[in-house]
C-alpha cells in the first residue's frame, strides 16, 4: 500500500492518492458496503458498471463469514479474491459492520470484543480475529478495537483505550506478511482519551489509522472536536479511515477534519427505503432537479421514488448523470419496481449511489 | 424496461386464476379481486388484448378459459368451447397484428376428443403460433406427455408450438422430442430462491450442510459466471439468508436452461438429437432407472433410448406396446 497527499485545502481537508493492490484511487473515497464480501444488491457482473477505480474499495467484515463458512474453507479457497471472484477490487477488513455486526460494549471484556451479529452475540479474541485476517487476506485491515458508545463512564472509556492499544499490539505481532494494517483509535466522546489513544497508536508501526467508536451516540456537534483531537496527533502522510458516519454532511465533516476513507451505511438504508440521493453541489443544480412542490418525503438532497408523483416521470433519477441506472432507466420504472416489490429496484438504486456520492467527493476541494 | 430483445406477454388469465381469490369466470370474462385495492375487476378478452397491445410485446397470448387438469366433468368442455369463442374476440380486438403475434391456446383438459376439437378450431383461425395450455398443473406425467404428443401431431408443422408452464429439464427434453418449440416456467428462479441449483444430474441442494466445505463449483461443466467464479461453499453461506444467494443461483439456473435449449437446438441441426437425449438421460439416471412415461414418450417420438435404460426397465416400457403379462416378462 502507498499513500500520498496530493493537495491541501485551507483547513484539514486533503486530496490524496491511494495505491492498493492493483488499484490507484483518489481520496477522499467511499468504500462500498458488502455482506459476505459482495454488495447487498449489486450482482458481481454489474460491479464493472460502477465507475472505476473509485468503486474498487470494498469494506468486508470478516464476522459475516462466521455464519456458515469456516475460515479453514476460506483459506483453502485462497482468500477473499478467490472466494468472491473479484480480482480487480481491494478489500478493507474492519470487524464492525454498522448494519449487522455492531459492537456490544457491555459484553466486551479483557478477553475479546463483543459484537451483536445475525448468529447471536459473539466474543472475538485478537488471536481469532487475526486468524480471520490470515484466511481472508484483505489488502488492508484494521486492528481489533473496544468501541464504546458516547454515554459510558470515564472509567469504561479509559479501559476501552487501554484495551484497544493492547489488542493493536497483539494483532500486529500476529499479522500476516501481506496486507496493510491500520491502527484502531477509540476514546468515546472524551477529547483527552481520544488524544491519548491517537498519540499511542501514532507511535506504532502501522500504515494508516482507523478511527472507531464514532456513530455510536455522539452528536454531530461534538464530532469535529473529537476528530480534530485524533487527527492532530497523527502523522500527515498516513491515510485515515473512518466508519459509522452516515449523512453526507457528516462525511463532509470528516473530510474537513482530514479523513481520507469512509465507510457508510447511509446508502444501504436509503436504498432499502427507495430513496435516491440527488444533492447538488451548487445552487444552479438545485434548480435543475425539477422537483414538484408536493414531493412526499423529499428534500433537495434526495427523492423518494415510492412517491406517486414519480409514476409517470420518464426522467432519469438525475438528468445528465452517467451512471448505469440513469443511462438505462427512468424514475417511473423504479417507482413501478418498488411498488411490485421487485429486487431490481434495490439493485438499480444501489448502483446509482456510489457514482453520485463518490464522484462528488472526489472532486478537488 | 429498456429491453432490446424479444418479449412475450401472457393474457393475465392464468395468474388471475392461480394467484387470486374469487376468480369467477363467465362468458363476458374473468371477474377477480384486484390485488391493489381488493375491489372486483373484470378482465375480458378485449381488455387483455388491449393491455397487451399497449405493452407492445412481440408475442401476445389470447385470453383463454383455463381449468386445472385435476378437475373432471363438463367444466372442461365448457372451457374449451369458450376458449374458441374468446379467440375470435381476441382476434377482433387485436389492433397491432402486423407487429404483435397473437398465439391461440389449445385447451381441453386430458380428453383427446376435446383437445382435437380445440386444435382444429384454432388452426382454422390461421394464427401465427399455437400454445398448448392447461398442463403443468399437477396431472400425472403419463397423461401430460400424451396430450402434448397429440397436439404436436396435429398442429401445423410450420408454426411454433409453445407448451405453457413447462418446466423441468426432463419435461422440456421430452416435449422437444415430441415436436414442441417454446416453453416458459418459474421453476429455475423459484427453485433458486429455495437454494436449489439445476445440474446435469438433477438438482443440487446448496442448503445441505455438506456444501459448507465443498470447494467445487456448482457444476464443473457449466460455463456461467457463477460456476466460473464461486464455490458451493460460498453459495451455501448465502442461500436462504442473503438475497445475493438467490441472485447467483437464479443466474446459474437460467444459464443452465438456456444452455439446454441451445444444446437441443444444435443437436437437432447437427443430426445428433438422439445421442443428445441419451447423454442427457444417462447423466440424470446413471442407474438406467428412466421413468416409464419418458420411455413411452420417446418411443412415440421415435427416439431410441434403449442404450440408457437398464434392461428390466426397457422391458417395462415395451410392455405398453405388447400384451405380455407379468409372468411372461419375468421369464425373459
Amino acid at each position: 500500500m502507498k499513500f500520498a497527499v496530493k493537495a491541501w485545502s485551507n483547513g484539514g481537508a486533503r486530496a490524496g492518492i491511494l495505491h492498493l493492490g492493483t488499484s490507484t484511487i483518489d481520496t477522499p473515497s467511499l468504500l462500498l458496503s458488502t455482506r459476505k464480501g459482495l454488495p447487498h444488491f449489486i450482482s458481481p457482473d454489474l460491479l464493472s458498471c460502477l465507475p472505476s477505480p473509485e468503486s474498487r474499495l470494498l469494506h468486508v467484515s470478516p464476522l459475516h463469514f462466521l455464519e456458515g463458512l469456516s475460515m479453514k474453507t476460506i483459506s483453502k479457497i485462497g482468500g477473499l479474491h478467490q472466494l468472491l471472484g473479484l480480482h480487480d477490487h481491494c478489500f478493507v477488513s474492519v470487524p464492525r459492520d454498522s448494519i449487522q455486526c455492531l459492537p456490544e460494549a457491555n459484553s466486551t471484556n479483557k478477553i475479546g470484543a463483543s459484537f451483536e451479529t445475525p448468529c447471536g452475540r459473539l466474543l472475538i479474541k485478537p488471536v481469532e480475529y487475526m486468524e480471520m485476517i490470515s484466511s481472508t487476506r484483505p489488502e488492508l485491515w484494521a486492528t481489533l478495537a473496544d468501541e464504546v458508545p458516547a454515554w459510558v463512564s470515564d472509567k469504561r472509556n479509559k479501559t476501552s483505550v487501554d484495551r484497544t492499544i493492547k489488542w493493536l499490539d497483539e494483532c500486529i505481532s500476529l499479522s500476516p506478511a501481506s496486507g496493510a494494517v491500520f491502527g484502531a483509535i477509540v476514546g468515546g466522546s472524551s477529547l483527552e482519551e481520544r488524544r491519548r489513544c491517537a498519540q499511542e497508536v501514532a507511535t506504532r508501526n502501522v500504515s494508516g489509522y482507523w478511527v472507531g467508536g464514532l456513530g455510536l451516540g455522539e452528536s454531530m456537534d461534538e464530532r469535529p472536536a473529537l476528530l480534530n483531537a485524533v487527527i492532530e496527533a497523527l502523522p500527515e502522510e498516513k491515510p485515515r479511515l473512518i466508519c459509522g458516519l452516515g449523512l453526507p454532511e457528516e462525511i463532509l465533516q470528516g473530510i474537513a477534519a482530514g479523513v481520507d476513507l469512509f465507510e457508510s451505511t447511509y446508502i444501504y438504508h436509503l436504498t432499502l427505503g427507495g430513496f435516491a440521493l440527488t444533492f447538488p453541489l451548487d445552487r444552479t443544480q438545485i434548480n435543475a432537479l425539477n422537483l414538484a412542490p408536493s414531493d412526499v418525503g423529499s428534500d433537495p438532497r434526495k427523492i423518494n421514488l415510492r412517491a406517486t408523483v414519480f409514476r409517470k416521470d420518464t426522467m432519469p433519477i438525475v438528468e445528465g448523470c452517467t451512471c448505469y441506472t440513469c443511462r438505462n432507466h427512468t424514475r417511473a420504472y423504479i417507482n413501478h419496481l418498488l411498488n411490485v416489490h421487485e429486487m431490481l429496484a434495490q439493485i438499480l438504486l444501489e448502483m446509482f449511489f456510489p457514482v453520485d456520492k463518490g464522484s462528488y467527493q472526489c472532486r478537488p476541494i | 424496461m429498456n429491453w432490446p430483445r424479444a418479449l412475450l406477454t401472457d393474457s393475465g388469465g392464468f395468474q388471475m386464476v392461480s394467484l387470486l381469490h374469487l376468480a369467477d369466470i363467465t362468458e363476458k370474462g374473468v371477474t377477480f379481486q384486484s390485488p391493489v385495492d381488493g375491489k372486483p375487476m373484470l378482465l375480458t378478452p378485449e381488455e387483455s388484448i388491449q393491455i397487451q397491445n399497449k405493452i407492445g410485446a412481440d408475442i401476445i397470448m389470447a385470453l383463454d378459459d383455463v381449468v386445472k387438469t385435476t378437475i373432471t366433468g363438463p367444466r372442461i368442455e365448457e372451457a374449451m368451447h369458450r376458449t374458441l369463442r374468446w379467440i375470435d374476440r381476441c382476434i377482433a380486438a387485436h389492433k397491432r397484428p402486423h407487429d404483435q403475434n397473437l398465439f391461440g391456446i389449445v385447451q381441453g383438459g386430458l380428453d383427446p376428443v376435446l383437445r382435437d376439437i380445440c386444435v382444429r378450431g384454432l388452426v382454422d383461425r390461421n394464427l401465427p403460433g399455437y400454445a398448448i395450455g392447461g398442463l403443468a398443473g399437477g396431472e400425472d406425467k403419463d397423461s401430460f406427455w400424451r396430450v402434448v404428443a397429440q397436439c404436436t401431431a396435429t398442429l401445423p408443422e410450420d408454426k411454433p408450438r409453445y407448451v405453457m408452464g413447462v418446466g423441468y429439464p426432463l419435461d422440456i427434453v421430452v416435449c422437444s422430442a415430441l415436436g414442441a418449440d417454446m416453453y416458459d416456467c418459474v421453476y429455475p428462479t423459484r427453485t433458486a430462491r429455495f437454494g436449489t441449483a439445476i445440474v446435469p444430474e438433477g438438482v443440487l441442494k446448496l442448503k445441505h450442510k455438506a456444501m459448507a466445505e465443498d470447494t467445487r463449483p456448482i457444476d464443473p461443466t457449466c460455463a456461467c459466471m457463477v460456476c466460473k467464479n464461486y464455490t458451493r461453499a460460498y453459495i451455501h453461506s448465502l442461500v436462504t439468508k442473503d438475497a445475493m444467494g438467490s441472485q447467483l443461483l437464479s443466474f446459474h439456473n437460467l444459464y443452465y436452461m438456456m444452455q439446454l435449449s441451445r444444446n437441443l437446438h444444435s443437436s437437432i441441426v447437427q443430426g445428433k438429437f438422439p445421442e443428445f437425449v441419451c447423454n442427457f438421460l444417462q447423466k440424470m439416471f446413471p442407474k438406467g432407472d428412466i421413468p416409464e412415461w419418458v420411455c413411452n414418450a420417446m418411443e412415440v417420438a421415435e427416439i431410441d433410448i434403449s442404450s440408457c435404460c437398464a434392461p428390466f426397465r426397457y422391458i417395462q416400457a415395451t410392455k405398453v406396446q405388447s400384451n405380455l403379462n407379468e409372468d411372461e416378462i419375468q421369464a425373459v
